[in-house]
């Protein structure tokens, strides 16, 4: 059994860290993981998708359409660009965060505010956590990515491994203390459900 | 030993140290810079160099060779155009210590201008070529190459791919191997390609291909896996991978890792056993052409495209496996598009904004890096752009048709700081030799951007971090003998400045240069410096005229008929904004 997980948000918010992280936990879980992270113009101010499978034994690092067990969104309309990924009963965990891209902020094209009830509406498990506002009240925005692996690991119940090690051995040094209660948060915040 | 997961690239740089390699040299391009970049976590061991451009980094690599240490260059798949010359020409002259080529090509074009397949390269050129699948295999394939080159005295191309580059998996760590060192010899017969020698050493390639050809045989890198006998696949790189998501154990395989030269035996005993025969492989039918010139029948581009990427899903559409019928959920909202843009504070903002103030009296060329955003809305900079150094060159050509139908307007051609290195300086002196009627702008940001941000000859560091002397982009202008009233040094943001450039270019006949210089914004030292400056729009003053969201700014929007700086973290304060306002509703805080 492969499971296949799909991250996607806006180049900055830390997708790759997240995705980083998460595959070093597999590894030490005894998985075989393979992860897929596609760089380079994608960081200015693009959609960043990276892809994470783990099980027995995996090949090929990258998931096509239709293959996605979960999909990870940091951004509400990233989660709805990425919906042709998801494996028809597969699971969205995602942020309600509105980050708008320059066709919206310039007029040109609309932001859909209501993306997260109609993904609701069309996918049956869609988790939103507010991992954004979440990181800010802690002090620190960017640490929206490290609540959303809380929430993550917690509904995978990605148990016995010491996830907080891991992060505070990955995450630049001054940033520990306010990623780890990002990472407590988002576990409760699966928890409280 | 110890395992951990890591990419395709560090694992090429990792299986290259256990090798003993001592020389790594490049120039970045995606996928392929992070090889260097992990090269250069080895600096005691190896000498790392980002070199101007690939030809370069290919011409080091083969004198260091010769010099009897193994060595390396990487580059991407265009890269290698680049580097062909040299590379052709010393694939006769073979190598005394081991020398490696990576080509990491792009299918899908996730950030380049083509998806040349390279591995068209390698029979081309007379190269050894082996095809890793995943990490692993990229440690320890590039720890082959070294060994094969020597062995048969040819260079070798590690050929990958973004997938393969860019994905990580788990690799198994061994230690650092001696550094291999052979006495460096003077036979000018091997080494100098006159045409006397080069016959003769094209008649030792030919031998030394054929004997390549049998080593491939019994070669532990090319991989047969017997399942059942009613479909063979015959493929490599990461396509193997695909196809064992997509077929599983339900075929039969012939992986080759060694894909020049192919082993003809191999394909025969392979196919020979197989009622039905798919290639799968992405890109040209490279392996389809060889099975089928050994008269075998086989299923492959007609059904598998040769754009893009494969995955599990298009295999199994491709063959008519598992139709998996309705996998999607549906959603009617649609996302609204998110193109790639110029940062907040990018410098290049500035100078686009002022280059569209004149579009009726230029027609512009533009070139690879950040600067290529300047291409898409709203700024639509300039026309055309092919390729590293064509932002100079092409605009000369484009000139002298323009004369030729008496078109009045000027050329305006447009690179970055590395890529004038890379190859502006030839068309630089070209323009000025053939009295182009073209302005030439180098968009000088102090770094190579796009590419995540490498040293380049005009920085003062090298990629091991040593202290370097820079070259002066405007001492190389200087000596071209152009007269100093048509060379202008700009602030890109300052629109006064910058207009004033322009306009006198556009006026003056022949070649005209612009440096528009402000370095990056996301250069570590310039964001340290402008951390927390911000720019603040007085809500009362605004009048919601919309002039300042003109220049698209990513750290701006307009909410509720006024402008707002909605991202105070990413702006910058560089100001530009506040040149559009007319009502000085806009200005500098933080600082």
């Amino acid at each position: 059994m492969t499971t296949n997980i799909l991250l996607t948000g806006v180049g900055g918010q830390g997708t790759i860290l997240t995705t980083k992280i998460l595959s070093a936990g597999l590894v030490e879980l005894g998985y075989d993981v393979k992860m897929s992270e596609i760089h380079g113009m994608s960081q200015r101010g693009g959609t960043v998708n990276t892809q994470l499978r783990y099980g027995d034994k995996v090949y090929a690092p990258n998931i096509g359409l239709g293959e996605a067990d979960i999909i990870v969104a940091f951004e509400k309309v990233e989660a709805l660009r990425a919906l042709p990924y998801l494996k028809k009963g597969g699971k969205i965990v995602m942020d309600d965060r509105e980050i708008y891209s320059m066709p919206v902020l310039t007029g040109a094209q609309s932001y859909p505010h209501e993306a997260a009830e109609e993904l609701k509406k069309a996918v049956g498990d869609v988790l939103v956590v507010s991992a954004s506002k979440i990181a800010e009240s802690i002090g620190n925005i960017r640490a929206q990515n490290i609540c959303l692996l809380g929430a993550l690991t917690e509904s995978l119940k990605l148990n016995g491994i010491d996830w907080e090690a891991l992060i505070a051995s990955m995450v630049p040094p001054k940033t520990v203390d306010v990623n780890l209660q990002a990472f407590r948060a988002g576990v409760k915040a699966v928890q409280g459900r | 030993m110890k395992k951990v997961i890591m990419s395709g690239d560090e694992a090429v740089a990792r299986g290259a140290w256990e090798a003993g390699v001592s020389l790594a040299a490049a120039y970045p391009g995606t996928p392929s810079t992070e090889i260097l970049e992990n090269m250069s976590l080895y600096k005691d061991d190896v000498y790392c160099m980002w070199a101007s451009n690939e030809k370069v980094a290919a011409e080091v690599a083969i004198g260091a060779s010769i010099g009897g240490v193994r060595s390396i260059a990487s580059m991407k798949h265009v890269g290698m155009n680049v580097a062909a010359d040299p590379i052709f020409s010393a694939a006769y002259t073979g190598v005394n210590g081991g020398l490696v080529i990576v080509t990491a090509d792009d299918p899908g074009c996730h950030s380049s201008q083509n998806e040349q397949d390279n591995r068209l390269y390698a029979p081309h050129a007379k190269l050894g070529m082996l095809e890793p699948s995943d990490s692993q295999e990229c440690k320890d394939f590039a720890a082959a190459a070294f060994e094969i080159s020597e062995k048969f005295d040819t260079i070798m191309l590690l050929r990958m791919t973004t997938r393969v580059c860019h994905s990580k998996s788990i690799v198994e760590l061994g230690e650092r191997g001696e550094a291999v060192v052979y006495p460096y010899e003077s036979i000018p017969t091997k080494y100098t390609m006159l045409p006397v020698n080069a016959r003769k050493r094209h008649v030792i390639r030919e031998e030394k291909i054929k004997e390549m050809e049998e080593y491939s045989y019994t070669s532990p890198l090319n991989k047969i896996e017997y399942n059942d006998s009613k479909i063979g696949v015959v493929t490599s790189g990461i396509s193997y991978m695909h196809a064992k998501e997509a077929f599983g154990d339900s075929v039969s395989y012939l992986k080759f890792g060694i894909t020049y030269p192919l082993s003809a035996k191999l394909i025969r005993e392979f196919c020979g056993k197989m009622d039905k025969i798919y290639i799968v492989e992405e890109g040209e039918p490279y392996l389809e052409n060889a099975v089928k010139a050994l008269g075998f029948n086989c299923l492959g581009k007609d059904v598998v495209t040769c754009q893009g990427e494969l995955d599990a899903e298009i295999i199994r559409r491709a063959f008519g496996i598992e139709e998996s019928g309705e996998s999607t959920e549906k959603c009617a909202l649609t996302a609204p598009d998110r193109p790639p843009v110029l940062c907040a504070g990018c410098p290049h903002r500035g100078f686009y904004y002022s280059l569209g103030k004149h579009k009726k009296d230029l027609v512009a060329v533009g070139d690879i890096g950040c600067y290529s955003l300047g291409a898409s809305a709203p700024f639509f900079g300039f026309d055309i752009g092919i390729c590293m150094g064509s932002g100079f060159s092409s605009a000369i050509g484009l000139a002298k048709a323009l004369e030729a139908q008496k078109d009045k307007r000027k050329v305006f051609g447009m690179l970055g700081d590395s890529t004038f290195f890379h190859s502006g300086i030839t068309g630089l002196v070209d323009a000025v030799h053939s009295k182009a009627n073209v302005c030439l702008c180098i968009l000088d940001n102090s770094i190579t951007a796009m590419t995540g941000h490498q040293d380049n000859p005009g920085t003062s560091k090298d990629v091991m971090g040593y202290e370097v002397p820079s070259i002066q982009i405007t001492d190389i202008i200087k000596a071209t003998g152009i007269s100093d009233k048509n060379v202008r040094v700009v602030d890109p943001v300052d629109q006064k400045e910058i207009d004033s450039a322009i306009e006198a270019a556009i006026k003056s006949d022949g070649v005209f240069i612009i440096v528009s210089r402000r370095p990056c914004v996301l250069i570590k030292e310039v964001a340290r410096a402008n951390a927390g400056a911000h720019c603040v729009i007085d809500a009362d003053k605004c009048v919601g005229c919309k002039l300042c969201m003109k220049v698209a700014c990513p750290a701006m929007a307009f909410e509720n008929g006024k402008a707002v700086i909605a991202d105070p973290d990413g702006c910058t304060a560089c100001g530009l904004c506040a040149q559009m306002c007319k009502v000085n509703a806009i200005t500098k805080a933080g600082e």
